[in-house]
């Protein structure tokens, strides 16, 4: 007599329990019945801004939604080749080979901007130490090895710096951050450029590799008379003390949002966006300095979501550059976003 | 009649039961075999490109440039296994002995205390670790002992070189740190499993508690000992996120144990998510086949060593 109520028991507990599925799964359901779902993947420099962009889209238009996975620059080119997601996301540019690997045209949609800092560690000298290009190259190349070295010393009369030896660091770890990085060096010293290149990880002549730009920026405060390099936002959270580096025409500019939004004004930009714009002609601009990218293919497959995409691009470059700078990205100028809306209508779908 | 016939189907009943229980249990063990299998022919097949442009000279070359796209793993090689075998140096006494106080020496009460501790470190993820190494070990080494070493052992080619505070030594106290509650946990559970008997026996005959610890308890224990041994190397060969957050990152092969280094797991973690190119991609995997097969070499090395340790006296007591 036990055993069949027991069994009515389950029987009863398993009706709810499927019920209780049954009606979890409507609601989910109908609560993305008419949202168009978007997926992206990339870089994860620029997460922090297009997390808080497609937040904010959402709330203004709640047809849409973003899935976006912060897996690499590498992976997001990877994945927008493959065609697994609707856009990508990258630190640097798609080589010549990446684009015509992928199934189709894409574009390369500049969003927010960034800069790298070249902080330091060295007793009794705080921020501002004036650092030119040649110099940090060879400094990174092993040439120059002591604090008080003449080339450093000439630039900055008045500061005392100590003759100990300087500890290199960089980043381990593949990143933007580190393409950015080398794509400066190389565009100032052929030396730099022949023997390491640019890309997301090199062949270091020497230094220590810290993971992440935490790693870099422990490495720096615990190593006197290391210096390194961060990105922007990282160093100001942090209070490391950091170089004003001298531009192309030769001034010694401090590393703000404002001077790197600059680095892309009044300059010239190709029509595809695929552009260095480190060492810029701007006489206000900071060198160290780079876009971020979305990759979008031109002809979308989907009508629904190639819509959704470029109306959240349009918004992205004018409305949703006013959260950039709260999160410490510098804004795009204003003829960079003209261009961008050019390019826009001549994406299909 | 009846009673044999009964017997008979309880008989066949339990065979049948029997067999399918062990086909079952015999599913568990294959379904190992063909992870191991899948894994090593997944990494083959996805490092041939990188196979056939470098073939066996990736393991010997000290160049690895993404830019040039020409890859080698020696320096990785060689600091994987200089971290691992630093680390067991140091943790090995450390955790033997402990073992062997908390199962022999220490009052029942402390010895629990002890052991809930020890699995408790063992539970610790080691990003927390690796960050504890960053802000409290590195800046102690720079300081304090590598300068100390330096000086007193400086003589020796492991204790030379520029003081950076990352370095091959502090990667390996991180990992002897994170091994050590293995091999205590496991010890402990060896030692206590030697029967009391051959222990009363030693004091019957009139040993001390010294000599029927080492006699005695070592000799029966050493192949469990051993075992934790081993459990251990495989995690400190494994072992990424610690390291790669305090070893420097720099690949060099250089007998001075304050230099950066660089691991075979570490060159992985950095790297792999940012590799675009075809080739860089391939190499990197095959620097994780480079990875299993050191853990399988070093796995059979470890083993050959406890069956030469076990033809020992260690059978007369058994």
């Amino acid at each position: 007599m036990c055993r069949p109520v027991s069994i009515q028991r389950k029987d009863s507990y398993m009706k709810k329990i499927l019920a209780l599925l049954v009606a979890m799964v409507m609601t989910t359901s109908m609560a993305f019945a008419d949202a168009v779902l978007i997926n992206g993947a990339g870089a994860t420099f620029p997460y922090p801004i297009y997390s808080k962009w497609f937040d904010e889209y959402g709330k203004a238009n709640p047809g849409v939604a973003f899935n976006y996975q912060s897996i690499g620059s590498g992976g997001g080119i990877k994945q927008i080749t493959a065609k697994t997601v609707d856009f990508g996301a990258s630190d640097g540019p798609m080589t010549m080979d990446q684009l015509t690997a992928a199934p189709g045209r894409i574009y390369h949609i500049p969003t927010v901007m960034g800069a790298v800092v070249v902080a330091y560690n060295v007793e009794g000298v705080g921020k501002g130490l004036k650092l030119s290009g040649d110099v940090l190259a060879d400094i990174y190349l092993g040439k120059i090895t002591q604090w008080n070295d003449s080339r450093i010393a000439e630039q900055n009369a008045g500061v005392n710096l100590p003759g100990s030896s300087i500890v290199v660091v960089h980043r381990s770890d593949g990143s933007g951050t580190s393409f950015i990085f080398t794509d400066y060096l190389s565009s100032i010293s052929s030396e730099w450029k022949g023997k390491v290149g640019k890309a997301t990880s090199v062949n270091w002549p020497l230094g220590l590799g810290g993971k992440g730009n935490e790693g870099v920026a422990g490495m720096l405060k615990q190593t006197p008379g290391s210096i390194g390099y961060v990105e922007l936002a990282y160093a100001k959270q942090n209070d490391l003390p950091y170089a004003f580096m001298k531009n192309q025409s030769g001034s010694y500019i401090e590393p703000t949002l404002a001077s790197t939004s600059k680095a892309a004004d009044g300059v010239n930009i190709p029509e595809d966006f695929r552009v260095s714009i480190v060492n810029s002609a701007n006489p206000e601009a900071y060198p160290i300095a780079s876009f971020t990218w979305l990759l979008i293919y031109k002809q979308m497959d989907d009508h629904t979501k190639g819509a959704a995409i470029v109306n959240f691009i349009k918004w992205a470059i004018t409305d949703g550059q006013k959260f950039a700078e709260e999160l410490d990205y510098a804004p795009l100028p204003a003829n960079v976003v003209e261009l961008i809306q050019k390019k826009l209508e001549q994406v299909k779908y | 009649m009846s009673a044999r016939t009964l017997d008979k189907s309880m008989m066949s009943r339990q065979d049948t039961s029997d067999i399918v229980f062990r086909r079952i249990l015999a599913v568990f063990p294959i379904s190992i075999l063909i992870l191991v299998a899948g894994i090593f022919f997944q990494l083959v097949s996805s490092c041939l490109p990188s196979l056939h442009k470098f073939g066996l000279g990736f393991l010997f070359s000290r160049v690895w440039d993404p830019v040039a796209e020409n890859f080698g793993a020696l320096p990785f090689i060689f600091g994987t296994c200089v971290t691992s075998l630093v680390a067991l140096l140091l943790a090995v006494p450390v955790g033997v002995g402990t073992a062997i106080y908390l199962a022999e020496y220490a009052p029942p009460k402390v010895s629990k205390a002890i052991s809930i501790l020890v699995d408790l470190l063992a539970a610790i993820p080691s990003v927390i670790y690796g960050l504890w190494g960053i802000f409290v070990l590195v800046p102690y080494m720079r300081t304090t002992v590598q300068p100390f070493l330096g000086k007193y052992l400086g003589f020796l080619p492991f204790f030379q070189g520029p003081n950076y505070g990352v370095s091959f030594l502090s990667a390996s106290i991180i990992l002897a740190i994170i091994i050590v509650p293995f091999i205590i946990s496991v010890s402990r559970e060896v030692i206590l499993a030697v029967p009391s008997v051959y222990k009363e026996s030693a004091y019957a005959l009139g040993t001390t508690r010294w000599e029927a610890v080492y006699d005695i308890v070592l000799s029966y224990g050493r192949v469990g000992i051993l075992g934790a041994v081993v459990l251990a190397l495989g995690r400190a060969i494994g072992e990424t996120m610690a390291v790669t957050m305090i070893i420097g990152n720099n690949a060099v092969i250089t007998p001075s144990l304050f230099s950066p280094g660089y691991t075979l797991a570490s060159v992985l973690a950095n790297e792999f998510a940012e590799a675009t190119t075809d080739i860089y991609l391939s190499s990197l995997i095959e620097i994780g086949l480079v990875l299993f097969l050191v853990s399988i070499i070093v796995n059979i090395l470890a083993r050959i060593l406890i069956w030469s340790v076990t033809k020992g006296p260690v059978q007369v007591i058994k």
